[in-house]
Protein backbone atom coordinates (compact mmCIF):
# COMPACT_ATOMS: atom_id res chain seq x y z
CA UNK A 1 0.00 0.00 0.00
CA UNK A 2 1.55 2.66 -1.14
CA UNK A 3 0.91 6.15 0.27
CA UNK A 4 3.05 8.45 -2.39
CA UNK A 5 1.27 11.77 -1.66
CA UNK A 6 2.57 14.12 -4.77
CA UNK A 7 2.08 17.93 -3.47
CA UNK A 8 -0.48 19.50 -6.05
CA UNK A 9 0.07 23.01 -6.90
CA UNK A 10 -3.15 23.93 -6.45
CA UNK A 11 -4.54 22.02 -3.46
CA UNK A 12 -2.43 19.37 -1.47
CA UNK A 13 -5.67 16.74 -1.09
CA UNK A 14 -5.26 13.87 -2.82
CA UNK A 15 -8.20 13.03 -5.59
CA UNK A 16 -9.54 9.96 -2.95
CA UNK A 17 -8.73 9.16 0.30
CA UNK A 18 -9.83 6.22 2.01
CA UNK A 19 -9.41 4.62 5.89
CA UNK A 20 -10.17 1.42 7.01
CA UNK A 21 -13.39 2.12 4.43
CA UNK A 22 -15.70 -0.80 4.55
CA UNK A 23 -19.29 -1.21 2.51
CA UNK A 24 -21.81 -3.26 3.22
CA UNK A 25 -25.15 -3.71 0.81
CA UNK A 26 -28.45 -5.17 2.14
CA UNK A 27 -26.48 -7.19 5.20
CA UNK A 28 -23.30 -8.27 2.29
CA UNK A 29 -20.27 -7.23 3.57
CA UNK A 30 -18.97 -6.03 -0.11
CA UNK A 31 -15.68 -4.34 1.16
CA UNK A 32 -13.76 -4.02 4.15
CA UNK A 33 -10.55 -2.75 5.47
CA UNK A 34 -10.28 -0.96 2.48
CA UNK A 35 -7.10 1.75 2.93
CA UNK A 36 -5.90 3.61 -0.31
CA UNK A 37 -4.74 6.97 -1.42
CA UNK A 38 -5.00 8.22 -5.25
CA UNK A 39 -2.72 11.70 -5.66
CA UNK A 40 -4.67 14.40 -8.16
CA UNK A 41 -3.67 13.97 -11.72
CA UNK A 42 -3.26 10.27 -11.57
CA UNK A 43 -4.38 7.49 -14.16
CA UNK A 44 -5.17 4.20 -12.54
CA UNK A 45 -6.81 1.49 -13.08
CA UNK A 46 -9.37 -0.49 -10.80
CA UNK A 47 -9.16 -4.32 -11.35
CA UNK A 48 -10.61 -7.98 -9.95
CA UNK A 49 -12.70 -10.63 -10.62
CA UNK A 50 -16.65 -9.81 -11.23
CA UNK A 51 -18.48 -9.25 -8.39
CA UNK A 52 -15.33 -7.80 -6.55
CA UNK A 53 -17.10 -4.46 -5.79
CA UNK A 54 -15.52 -2.68 -8.20
CA UNK A 55 -18.06 0.13 -8.81
CA UNK A 56 -19.08 -0.55 -5.68
CA UNK A 57 -16.52 0.90 -4.88
CA UNK A 58 -16.96 3.64 -7.41
CA UNK A 59 -20.36 4.61 -6.17
CA UNK A 60 -19.47 5.01 -2.72
CA UNK A 61 -16.85 7.43 -4.34
CA UNK A 62 -19.54 9.09 -5.70
CA UNK A 63 -21.50 9.31 -2.57
CA UNK A 64 -23.79 6.80 -3.62
CA UNK A 65 -23.26 3.87 -1.52
CA UNK A 66 -22.74 4.96 2.05
CA UNK A 67 -19.87 3.18 4.06
CA UNK A 68 -20.13 1.10 6.77
CA UNK A 69 -17.04 1.70 8.45
CA UNK A 70 -13.93 3.80 8.19
CA UNK A 71 -14.14 7.23 6.30
CA UNK A 72 -13.41 8.10 2.39
CA UNK A 73 -12.35 11.62 0.80
CA UNK A 74 -13.20 13.00 -2.66
CA UNK A 75 -10.62 15.87 -2.96
CA UNK A 76 -10.25 16.44 0.25
CA UNK A 77 -14.25 16.74 1.22
CA UNK A 78 -17.53 14.08 1.84
CA UNK A 79 -17.83 12.67 -1.41
CA UNK A 80 -21.58 14.20 -1.69
CA UNK A 81 -19.86 17.56 -1.83
CA UNK A 82 -17.25 16.83 -4.54
CA UNK A 83 -19.61 15.80 -6.74
CA UNK A 84 -19.88 18.42 -8.97
CA UNK A 85 -15.81 18.13 -9.40
CA UNK A 86 -16.21 14.38 -10.15
CA UNK A 87 -16.91 13.14 -14.28
CA UNK A 88 -18.33 9.64 -14.04
CA UNK A 89 -18.96 7.10 -16.97
CA UNK A 90 -21.37 4.59 -15.52
CA UNK A 91 -21.12 0.64 -16.72
CA UNK A 92 -23.53 0.32 -19.24
CA UNK A 93 -24.66 -1.19 -22.65
CA UNK A 94 -24.11 1.27 -25.65
CA UNK A 95 -26.61 3.51 -26.94
CA UNK A 96 -29.33 1.31 -29.30
CA UNK A 97 -30.22 2.49 -32.99
CA UNK A 98 -32.70 4.42 -32.18
CA UNK A 99 -31.09 7.05 -29.93
CA UNK A 100 -32.19 10.08 -32.16
CA UNK A 101 -29.54 12.66 -30.53
CA UNK A 102 -26.78 13.98 -31.37
CA UNK A 103 -23.15 13.37 -29.89
CA UNK A 104 -22.57 16.88 -29.34
CA UNK A 105 -26.24 17.27 -27.83
CA UNK A 106 -25.05 14.73 -25.39
CA UNK A 107 -21.84 16.52 -24.27
CA UNK A 108 -23.74 19.86 -23.96
CA UNK A 109 -25.91 17.86 -21.98
CA UNK A 110 -22.88 16.74 -19.50
CA UNK A 111 -22.48 20.52 -19.03
CA UNK A 112 -25.47 21.95 -18.84
CA UNK A 113 -27.96 18.84 -18.41
CA UNK A 114 -28.93 19.65 -14.65
CA UNK A 115 -30.26 22.98 -14.82
CA UNK A 116 -33.58 23.89 -14.89
CA UNK A 117 -35.42 25.96 -17.28
CA UNK A 118 -34.72 26.95 -20.95
CA UNK A 119 -31.44 28.90 -21.80
CA UNK A 120 -32.28 32.59 -23.21
CA UNK A 121 -29.32 34.36 -23.34
CA UNK A 122 -30.46 37.63 -22.89
CA UNK A 123 -28.03 39.59 -20.91
CA UNK A 124 -24.52 40.36 -22.78
CA UNK A 125 -23.01 38.11 -19.68
CA UNK A 126 -25.47 35.50 -20.57
CA UNK A 127 -24.30 35.32 -24.41
CA UNK A 128 -20.54 35.28 -23.21
CA UNK A 129 -21.51 32.12 -21.04
CA UNK A 130 -23.57 30.45 -23.98
CA UNK A 131 -20.26 31.44 -25.91
CA UNK A 132 -17.63 30.09 -23.85
CA UNK A 133 -19.71 26.30 -22.73
CA UNK A 134 -19.87 25.90 -26.69
CA UNK A 135 -16.27 26.54 -26.98
CA UNK A 136 -16.07 24.03 -23.87
CA UNK A 137 -18.13 21.28 -25.65
CA UNK A 138 -15.90 21.74 -29.04
CA UNK A 139 -12.51 21.38 -27.08
CA UNK A 140 -13.48 18.40 -25.02
CA UNK A 141 -14.92 16.69 -28.08
CA UNK A 142 -11.79 18.10 -30.07
CA UNK A 143 -9.98 16.68 -27.20
CA UNK A 144 -11.77 12.51 -27.49
CA UNK A 145 -10.81 13.28 -31.51
CA UNK A 146 -15.05 13.18 -32.12
CA UNK A 147 -15.36 16.38 -34.26
CA UNK A 148 -16.00 14.14 -37.36
CA UNK A 149 -18.85 12.66 -35.90
CA UNK A 150 -19.96 14.65 -33.38
CA UNK A 151 -23.19 15.79 -35.45
CA UNK A 152 -24.48 12.19 -36.39
CA UNK A 153 -27.10 10.30 -34.23
CA UNK A 154 -25.56 8.72 -31.07
CA UNK A 155 -27.08 5.31 -32.22
CA UNK A 156 -25.42 5.32 -35.60
CA UNK A 157 -22.22 5.40 -34.06
CA UNK A 158 -19.94 2.24 -33.17
CA UNK A 159 -18.78 1.46 -29.98
CA UNK A 160 -15.53 3.13 -29.66
CA UNK A 161 -16.86 6.59 -31.20
CA UNK A 162 -19.81 6.57 -28.23
CA UNK A 163 -17.86 5.77 -26.09
CA UNK A 164 -14.94 9.00 -27.25
CA UNK A 165 -18.37 10.80 -27.04
CA UNK A 166 -19.47 9.85 -23.14
CA UNK A 167 -16.07 11.08 -22.11
CA UNK A 168 -16.21 13.97 -23.40
CA UNK A 169 -19.62 13.96 -21.34
CA UNK A 170 -17.86 13.25 -18.17
CA UNK A 171 -14.98 15.35 -19.09
CA UNK A 172 -16.81 19.01 -20.13
CA UNK A 173 -17.89 20.23 -16.87
CA UNK A 174 -13.58 20.37 -15.75
CA UNK A 175 -13.81 17.65 -13.23
CA UNK A 176 -11.15 17.08 -10.94
CA UNK A 177 -11.62 13.02 -10.81
CA UNK A 178 -12.71 10.99 -13.93
CA UNK A 179 -14.32 7.46 -12.61
CA UNK A 180 -14.84 5.67 -15.62
CA UNK A 181 -16.84 2.52 -14.87
CA UNK A 182 -15.52 -0.41 -17.83
CA UNK A 183 -15.45 2.06 -20.89
CA UNK A 184 -13.03 -0.64 -22.41
CA UNK A 185 -15.39 -3.40 -21.94
CA UNK A 186 -17.74 -3.13 -25.40
CA UNK A 187 -14.48 -2.06 -27.90
CA UNK A 188 -12.26 -4.32 -29.90
CA UNK A 189 -8.73 -4.65 -29.22
CA UNK A 190 -7.54 -1.79 -31.44
CA UNK A 191 -10.11 0.67 -29.90
CA UNK A 192 -9.25 -0.51 -26.16
CA UNK A 193 -5.87 0.90 -26.97
CA UNK A 194 -6.24 3.53 -29.00
CA UNK A 195 -9.33 4.65 -26.00
CA UNK A 196 -6.58 3.94 -23.45
CA UNK A 197 -3.72 6.49 -25.25
CA UNK A 198 -6.52 8.80 -24.98
CA UNK A 199 -7.48 8.58 -21.46
CA UNK A 200 -3.78 9.25 -20.09
CA UNK A 201 -3.52 12.21 -22.26
CA UNK A 202 -6.70 13.23 -21.04
CA UNK A 203 -5.32 13.27 -17.38
CA UNK A 204 -2.37 14.68 -18.40
CA UNK A 205 -3.86 17.51 -20.29
CA UNK A 206 -7.04 18.24 -18.13
CA UNK A 207 -4.61 17.55 -15.22
CA UNK A 208 -7.67 15.13 -13.53
CA UNK A 209 -7.34 11.73 -11.62
CA UNK A 210 -8.83 8.78 -13.53
CA UNK A 211 -10.39 5.73 -12.05
CA UNK A 212 -10.76 3.31 -14.52
CA UNK A 213 -12.60 -0.13 -13.70
CA UNK A 214 -11.43 -2.26 -16.19
CA UNK A 215 -11.32 -6.30 -16.55
CA UNK A 216 -8.16 -6.46 -18.31
CA UNK A 217 -4.94 -4.55 -16.98
CA UNK A 218 -3.20 -5.14 -20.49
CA UNK A 219 -4.51 -2.75 -22.80
CA UNK A 220 -3.87 -0.18 -20.17
CA UNK A 221 -0.48 -1.36 -18.28
CA UNK A 222 1.50 1.13 -20.51
CA UNK A 223 -0.38 4.24 -19.52
CA UNK A 224 -0.98 3.37 -15.98
CA UNK A 225 0.48 5.39 -12.54
CA UNK A 226 -1.24 2.78 -10.59
CA UNK A 227 -3.60 -0.65 -9.91
CA UNK A 228 -6.33 -0.64 -7.15
CA UNK A 229 -6.93 -4.50 -7.30
CA UNK A 230 -10.22 -6.01 -5.43
CA UNK A 231 -10.20 -9.22 -4.56
CA UNK A 232 -11.85 -11.34 -1.33
CA UNK A 233 -13.48 -8.60 -0.39
CA UNK A 234 -9.74 -6.29 0.16
CA UNK A 235 -8.21 -3.98 -2.12
CA UNK A 236 -4.28 -3.45 -2.71
CA UNK A 237 -2.78 -0.18 -4.38
CA UNK A 238 0.09 0.20 -5.88
CA UNK A 239 2.05 0.35 -9.37
CA UNK A 240 1.29 -2.73 -11.85
CA UNK A 241 4.41 -4.39 -10.99
CA UNK A 242 4.03 -4.42 -7.36
CA UNK A 243 0.26 -5.40 -7.13
CA UNK A 244 -0.19 -7.78 -10.15
CA UNK A 245 2.62 -10.60 -9.02
CA UNK A 246 2.38 -14.19 -7.33
CA UNK A 247 3.06 -13.59 -3.84
CA UNK A 248 0.81 -10.35 -3.79
CA UNK A 249 -2.52 -11.84 -5.50
CA UNK A 250 -2.09 -14.63 -3.53
CA UNK A 251 -2.18 -12.97 -0.49
CA UNK A 252 -4.96 -10.98 -1.40
CA UNK A 253 -7.16 -13.84 -2.98
CA UNK A 254 -6.17 -16.41 -0.06
CA UNK A 255 -5.50 -19.20 -2.54
CA UNK A 256 -2.43 -19.95 -5.01
CA UNK A 257 -2.07 -17.23 -7.76
CA UNK A 258 0.15 -17.41 -10.44
CA UNK A 259 1.32 -14.25 -13.01
CA UNK A 260 2.53 -15.30 -16.32
CA UNK A 261 4.34 -12.70 -18.41
CA UNK A 262 3.72 -13.52 -22.15
CA UNK A 263 6.67 -13.01 -24.73
CA UNK A 264 5.16 -9.74 -25.69
CA UNK A 265 4.89 -8.21 -22.01
CA UNK A 266 1.02 -9.18 -21.32
CA UNK A 267 0.39 -10.35 -17.93
CA UNK A 268 -1.79 -13.45 -17.43
CA UNK A 269 -3.78 -14.14 -13.67
CA UNK A 270 -3.90 -17.75 -13.32
CA UNK A 271 -5.84 -19.91 -10.41
CA UNK A 272 -7.95 -17.78 -8.70
CA UNK A 273 -11.80 -19.15 -8.08
CA UNK A 274 -13.87 -16.98 -10.61
CA UNK A 275 -12.90 -17.36 -14.00
CA UNK A 276 -11.32 -14.23 -15.13
CA UNK A 277 -11.73 -12.25 -18.20
CA UNK A 278 -8.28 -11.32 -18.07
CA UNK A 279 -6.39 -14.17 -19.50
CA UNK A 280 -8.25 -13.54 -23.49
CA UNK A 281 -5.47 -15.89 -26.05
CA UNK A 282 -6.18 -12.04 -27.38
CA UNK A 283 -3.07 -10.64 -28.86
CA UNK A 284 -2.46 -6.70 -28.57
CA UNK B 1 -76.04 22.55 -38.68
CA UNK B 2 -79.33 23.16 -40.82
CA UNK B 3 -77.81 22.31 -44.24
CA UNK B 4 -74.58 19.77 -44.99
CA UNK B 5 -71.64 22.46 -46.04
CA UNK B 6 -70.68 21.94 -49.17
CA UNK B 7 -67.30 23.03 -50.84
CA UNK B 8 -67.56 25.79 -53.03
CA UNK B 9 -64.85 26.49 -55.96
CA UNK B 10 -63.89 29.77 -53.98
CA UNK B 11 -61.41 27.97 -51.37
CA UNK B 12 -61.72 31.68 -49.69
CA UNK B 13 -64.86 31.49 -49.53
CA UNK B 14 -64.71 27.80 -48.02
CA UNK B 15 -62.29 29.16 -45.69
CA UNK B 16 -64.86 31.73 -44.52
CA UNK B 17 -67.42 29.50 -43.86
CA UNK B 18 -65.27 27.26 -41.81
CA UNK B 19 -65.21 30.56 -39.01
CA UNK B 20 -69.12 30.96 -39.63
CA UNK B 21 -70.31 28.08 -36.71
CA UNK B 22 -69.37 28.94 -33.07
CA UNK B 23 -69.15 25.20 -32.75
CA UNK B 24 -66.28 24.99 -35.39
CA UNK B 25 -64.91 28.10 -34.09
CA UNK B 26 -64.76 26.57 -31.10
CA UNK B 27 -63.34 23.34 -32.57
CA UNK B 28 -60.68 24.70 -34.38
CA UNK B 29 -59.40 26.98 -31.12
CA UNK B 30 -59.31 23.23 -29.68
CA UNK B 31 -57.18 21.57 -32.10
CA UNK B 32 -55.05 24.61 -31.84
CA UNK B 33 -54.26 24.05 -28.15
CA UNK B 34 -54.19 20.20 -28.23
CA UNK B 35 -51.82 20.01 -31.31
CA UNK B 36 -49.48 22.80 -29.48
CA UNK B 37 -49.37 20.13 -26.57
CA UNK B 38 -49.38 16.97 -27.54
CA UNK B 39 -46.66 18.14 -30.02
CA UNK B 40 -44.55 19.21 -27.45
CA UNK B 41 -45.60 16.15 -25.09
CA UNK B 42 -44.72 14.05 -28.08
CA UNK B 43 -40.96 15.00 -28.97
CA UNK B 44 -40.39 13.78 -25.28
CA UNK B 45 -42.39 11.02 -25.63
CA UNK B 46 -41.20 9.86 -28.91
CA UNK B 47 -37.34 10.42 -27.09
CA UNK B 48 -38.26 8.45 -23.86
CA UNK B 49 -39.64 5.40 -25.82
CA UNK B 50 -43.22 5.56 -23.68
CA UNK B 51 -45.52 5.13 -26.54
CA UNK B 52 -46.97 2.16 -24.64
CA UNK B 53 -47.52 4.05 -21.39
CA UNK B 54 -48.99 6.94 -23.51
CA UNK B 55 -51.10 4.37 -25.59
CA UNK B 56 -52.21 3.06 -22.00
CA UNK B 57 -53.45 6.41 -20.54
CA UNK B 58 -55.04 7.03 -23.19
CA UNK B 59 -57.28 3.98 -23.08
CA UNK B 60 -57.91 5.14 -19.07
CA UNK B 61 -59.92 8.03 -21.05
CA UNK B 62 -62.37 5.85 -22.03
CA UNK B 63 -63.42 4.84 -18.16
CA UNK B 64 -62.67 8.55 -17.51
CA UNK B 65 -65.21 9.69 -19.66
CA UNK B 66 -68.00 7.01 -19.30
CA UNK B 67 -67.66 7.40 -15.33
CA UNK B 68 -67.91 10.92 -15.25
CA UNK B 69 -71.32 10.81 -17.23
CA UNK B 70 -72.50 8.03 -15.06
CA UNK B 71 -72.14 9.85 -12.10
CA UNK B 72 -73.75 13.07 -13.62
CA UNK B 73 -70.47 14.83 -14.23
CA UNK B 74 -68.97 16.70 -17.70
CA UNK B 75 -66.89 14.28 -19.13
CA UNK B 76 -63.78 15.97 -19.53
CA UNK B 77 -63.65 15.87 -15.51
CA UNK B 78 -63.71 12.29 -16.04
CA UNK B 79 -60.79 12.45 -18.78
CA UNK B 80 -58.95 14.61 -17.02
CA UNK B 81 -58.99 12.44 -13.51
CA UNK B 82 -58.57 9.21 -15.35
CA UNK B 83 -55.85 9.91 -16.79
CA UNK B 84 -53.69 12.09 -13.85
CA UNK B 85 -54.52 8.76 -12.02
CA UNK B 86 -52.92 6.37 -14.63
CA UNK B 87 -49.92 8.55 -14.75
CA UNK B 88 -49.46 8.56 -10.86
CA UNK B 89 -50.49 4.59 -10.68
CA UNK B 90 -47.72 3.87 -13.50
CA UNK B 91 -45.31 6.04 -12.03
CA UNK B 92 -45.71 4.50 -8.88
CA UNK B 93 -46.08 0.75 -9.75
CA UNK B 94 -44.86 0.73 -13.03
CA UNK B 95 -41.08 0.12 -12.66
CA UNK B 96 -38.46 2.13 -12.08
CA UNK B 97 -36.80 3.75 -15.06
CA UNK B 98 -38.30 4.55 -18.51
CA UNK B 99 -37.38 1.93 -20.57
CA UNK B 100 -38.06 -0.52 -18.09
CA UNK B 101 -41.86 1.13 -17.53
CA UNK B 102 -42.33 0.67 -21.24
CA UNK B 103 -42.61 -2.88 -21.25
CA UNK B 104 -44.38 -3.49 -17.53
CA UNK B 105 -46.89 -6.14 -17.38
CA UNK B 106 -48.85 -3.42 -15.31
CA UNK B 107 -49.30 -1.07 -17.82
CA UNK B 108 -51.02 -3.99 -20.04
CA UNK B 109 -53.22 -4.76 -17.25
CA UNK B 110 -54.67 -0.91 -15.95
CA UNK B 111 -54.70 -0.57 -19.79
CA UNK B 112 -56.95 -3.50 -20.33
CA UNK B 113 -59.37 -3.19 -16.62
CA UNK B 114 -59.55 0.18 -18.04
CA UNK B 115 -60.87 -0.43 -21.10
CA UNK B 116 -63.10 -3.30 -19.56
CA UNK B 117 -64.69 -0.60 -16.97
CA UNK B 118 -65.08 2.15 -19.50
CA UNK B 119 -67.50 -0.66 -21.34
CA UNK B 120 -69.05 -1.33 -18.14
CA UNK B 121 -70.05 2.24 -17.40
CA UNK B 122 -71.30 2.63 -20.96
CA UNK B 123 -73.92 0.00 -21.14
CA UNK B 124 -74.71 1.26 -17.50
CA UNK B 125 -75.74 4.69 -19.33
CA UNK B 126 -76.10 3.67 -22.85
CA UNK B 127 -79.18 6.74 -22.78
CA UNK B 128 -77.06 9.24 -21.74
CA UNK B 129 -73.62 9.00 -24.02
CA UNK B 130 -75.74 7.41 -26.97
CA UNK B 131 -72.57 4.98 -28.12
CA UNK B 132 -68.80 4.51 -27.45
CA UNK B 133 -67.66 5.44 -31.05
CA UNK B 134 -67.25 9.54 -30.28
CA UNK B 135 -65.54 8.51 -26.99
CA UNK B 136 -62.88 6.19 -28.57
CA UNK B 137 -62.77 7.76 -31.99
CA UNK B 138 -63.41 11.24 -31.03
CA UNK B 139 -65.49 14.13 -32.74
CA UNK B 140 -65.12 17.32 -33.06
CA UNK B 141 -69.02 18.17 -32.25
CA UNK B 142 -70.26 19.87 -29.08
CA UNK B 143 -66.71 21.71 -27.74
CA UNK B 144 -68.03 24.35 -25.50
CA UNK B 145 -66.18 27.39 -25.06
CA UNK B 146 -65.79 25.89 -21.99
CA UNK B 147 -63.94 23.14 -22.69
CA UNK B 148 -61.98 25.04 -24.88
CA UNK B 149 -60.64 27.84 -21.72
CA UNK B 150 -59.99 24.40 -19.45
CA UNK B 151 -57.80 23.05 -22.37
CA UNK B 152 -56.28 26.42 -22.44
CA UNK B 153 -55.27 26.26 -18.95
CA UNK B 154 -54.26 22.37 -18.83
CA UNK B 155 -52.26 23.28 -21.81
CA UNK B 156 -50.58 26.39 -20.17
CA UNK B 157 -49.64 24.78 -17.15
CA UNK B 158 -48.29 21.73 -18.87
CA UNK B 159 -46.09 23.89 -21.28
CA UNK B 160 -44.77 26.05 -17.97
CA UNK B 161 -44.50 22.88 -16.36
CA UNK B 162 -41.83 21.23 -18.78
CA UNK B 163 -40.12 24.66 -20.19
CA UNK B 164 -39.11 24.24 -15.99
CA UNK B 165 -37.84 20.64 -16.57
CA UNK B 166 -36.29 20.96 -20.56
CA UNK B 167 -32.66 20.22 -20.12
CA UNK B 168 -33.06 17.45 -17.15
CA UNK B 169 -35.70 16.11 -18.79
CA UNK B 170 -33.73 15.42 -21.86
CA UNK B 171 -31.04 14.50 -19.84
CA UNK B 172 -32.57 11.87 -18.21
CA UNK B 173 -34.36 10.64 -20.87
CA UNK B 174 -31.00 10.34 -23.20
CA UNK B 175 -28.65 8.61 -20.56
CA UNK B 176 -30.19 7.63 -17.05
CA UNK B 177 -27.54 7.01 -15.42
CA UNK B 178 -25.35 9.63 -16.19
CA UNK B 179 -27.92 12.50 -15.44
CA UNK B 180 -28.66 10.80 -12.22
CA UNK B 181 -24.54 11.02 -11.05
CA UNK B 182 -25.11 14.41 -12.68
CA UNK B 183 -27.43 15.70 -9.53
CA UNK B 184 -30.60 15.09 -11.84
CA UNK B 185 -33.33 13.74 -9.69
CA UNK B 186 -34.55 11.57 -12.38
CA UNK B 187 -37.46 9.59 -10.33
CA UNK B 188 -39.19 12.77 -9.90
CA UNK B 189 -39.01 13.72 -13.57
CA UNK B 190 -40.41 10.33 -14.75
CA UNK B 191 -43.38 11.06 -11.92
CA UNK B 192 -43.86 14.94 -13.12
CA UNK B 193 -43.47 14.10 -16.77
CA UNK B 194 -46.17 10.92 -16.20
CA UNK B 195 -48.63 13.39 -14.99
CA UNK B 196 -48.17 16.49 -17.93
CA UNK B 197 -48.63 13.06 -20.51
CA UNK B 198 -51.61 12.17 -18.73
CA UNK B 199 -53.03 15.30 -18.98
CA UNK B 200 -51.79 16.13 -22.29
CA UNK B 201 -53.71 13.05 -23.22
CA UNK B 202 -56.85 14.05 -21.53
CA UNK B 203 -56.76 17.35 -23.57
CA UNK B 204 -55.95 15.61 -26.88
CA UNK B 205 -58.48 12.28 -26.75
CA UNK B 206 -61.49 15.10 -25.93
CA UNK B 207 -61.33 15.51 -30.14
CA UNK B 208 -59.17 12.19 -31.26
CA UNK B 209 -61.11 10.39 -28.87
CA UNK B 210 -59.09 7.17 -26.35
CA UNK B 211 -57.87 4.82 -29.55
CA UNK B 212 -56.98 7.93 -31.85
CA UNK B 213 -54.62 9.88 -29.76
CA UNK B 214 -51.72 8.63 -31.43
CA UNK B 215 -52.40 10.57 -34.02
CA UNK B 216 -51.97 14.08 -32.50
CA UNK B 217 -49.29 12.73 -29.77
CA UNK B 218 -46.99 10.65 -31.52
CA UNK B 219 -47.08 10.62 -35.54
CA UNK B 220 -45.94 14.40 -35.93
CA UNK B 221 -42.96 14.01 -33.10
CA UNK B 222 -41.77 10.65 -34.70
CA UNK B 223 -42.06 12.51 -38.14
CA UNK B 224 -40.32 15.26 -36.57
CA UNK B 225 -37.29 13.10 -35.34
CA UNK B 226 -37.02 11.77 -38.68
CA UNK B 227 -35.97 14.63 -39.90
CA UNK B 228 -33.73 16.42 -37.57
CA UNK B 229 -31.53 15.45 -34.67
CA UNK B 230 -31.48 19.14 -33.14
CA UNK B 231 -33.81 19.38 -29.92
CA UNK B 232 -35.15 22.96 -30.96
CA UNK B 233 -36.06 22.42 -34.49
CA UNK B 234 -36.93 18.85 -33.44
CA UNK B 235 -39.88 20.64 -31.12
CA UNK B 236 -40.75 22.95 -33.59
CA UNK B 237 -41.45 20.41 -36.42
CA UNK B 238 -43.51 18.40 -34.28
CA UNK B 239 -45.85 21.33 -33.23
CA UNK B 240 -46.35 22.38 -37.04
CA UNK B 241 -47.01 19.05 -38.12
CA UNK B 242 -49.87 18.35 -35.69
CA UNK B 243 -51.11 22.12 -36.30
CA UNK B 244 -50.81 20.72 -39.73
CA UNK B 245 -52.53 17.34 -38.92
CA UNK B 246 -55.83 18.82 -36.87
CA UNK B 247 -56.67 21.78 -38.83
CA UNK B 248 -56.57 19.43 -41.97
CA UNK B 249 -58.65 17.12 -40.70
CA UNK B 250 -61.08 19.64 -38.94
CA UNK B 251 -61.29 21.14 -42.41
CA UNK B 252 -61.91 18.08 -44.58
CA UNK B 253 -64.79 16.91 -41.71
CA UNK B 254 -66.25 19.84 -41.93
CA UNK B 255 -67.05 19.43 -45.59
CA UNK B 256 -67.32 15.50 -45.16
CA UNK B 257 -70.07 13.21 -43.44
CA UNK B 258 -67.15 11.13 -41.95
CA UNK B 259 -65.98 11.56 -38.65
CA UNK B 260 -62.58 13.25 -37.87
CA UNK B 261 -61.01 10.72 -35.83
CA UNK B 262 -59.99 9.13 -39.55
CA UNK B 263 -59.21 12.20 -41.06
CA UNK B 264 -56.43 13.02 -38.33
CA UNK B 265 -55.13 9.76 -38.17
CA UNK B 266 -54.29 9.53 -41.77
CA UNK B 267 -53.03 12.98 -42.08
CA UNK B 268 -50.88 11.97 -39.33
CA UNK B 269 -49.74 8.61 -40.97
CA UNK B 270 -49.01 10.39 -44.44
CA UNK B 271 -46.76 12.91 -42.67
CA UNK B 272 -44.65 10.28 -41.07
CA UNK B 273 -44.32 8.03 -44.22
CA UNK B 274 -43.54 11.05 -45.89
CA UNK B 275 -40.92 11.96 -43.16
CA UNK B 276 -39.59 8.48 -43.11
CA UNK B 277 -38.74 8.41 -46.83
CA UNK B 278 -37.34 11.81 -46.31
CA UNK B 279 -35.42 10.76 -43.44
CA UNK B 280 -34.17 7.70 -45.10
CA UNK B 281 -33.14 9.66 -48.22
CA UNK B 282 -30.77 11.74 -46.70
CA UNK B 283 -28.84 8.90 -44.07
Amino acid sequence: MTETTLPHPTTAAPAVALRDAAITIRGRQILSDVSLTIPQGEFVAVLGPNGAGKSTLMKAILGLVPLAAGSIDVLGRPPQQARAQIGYLPQRQTFDAATRVRGIDLVSLGLDGARWGVPVPLTPRARRRRRDERRRVAEVIELVGAAGYAHRAVGELSGGEQQRLLIATALVRRPRLLILDEPLDSLDLPNQAAVAGLIRRVASTEDVAVLLVAHDVNPLAAYLDRVVYLAGGHALCGDVNEVINAPTLSDLYGTQIEVLRTSDGRLVVVGHPEAPHHHGHRHG
Amino acid sequence: MSATPTLSPNPIADLRQLFTFPFMVNALAAGTIVAVLAGIVGWYVVLRRQTFASHTLSVMAFPGATGAALAGLPAALGYYVACTVGAVAIGRFGGGTARRQGESAVIGTVQTVGLAAGFLFLSLNQAVLGGPETLLFGTFLGITRGQVIVLLLVAIGALITLTALARPLVFASVDREVARAGGVPVAALDALFLIVLGLAIAATSQLTGALLVFALLVAPAAAAQQLTLRPVAGLVLSVAFALLTIWLALAIAYFSIYPVGFYVTTIGFVIYLLARLAGAKRR
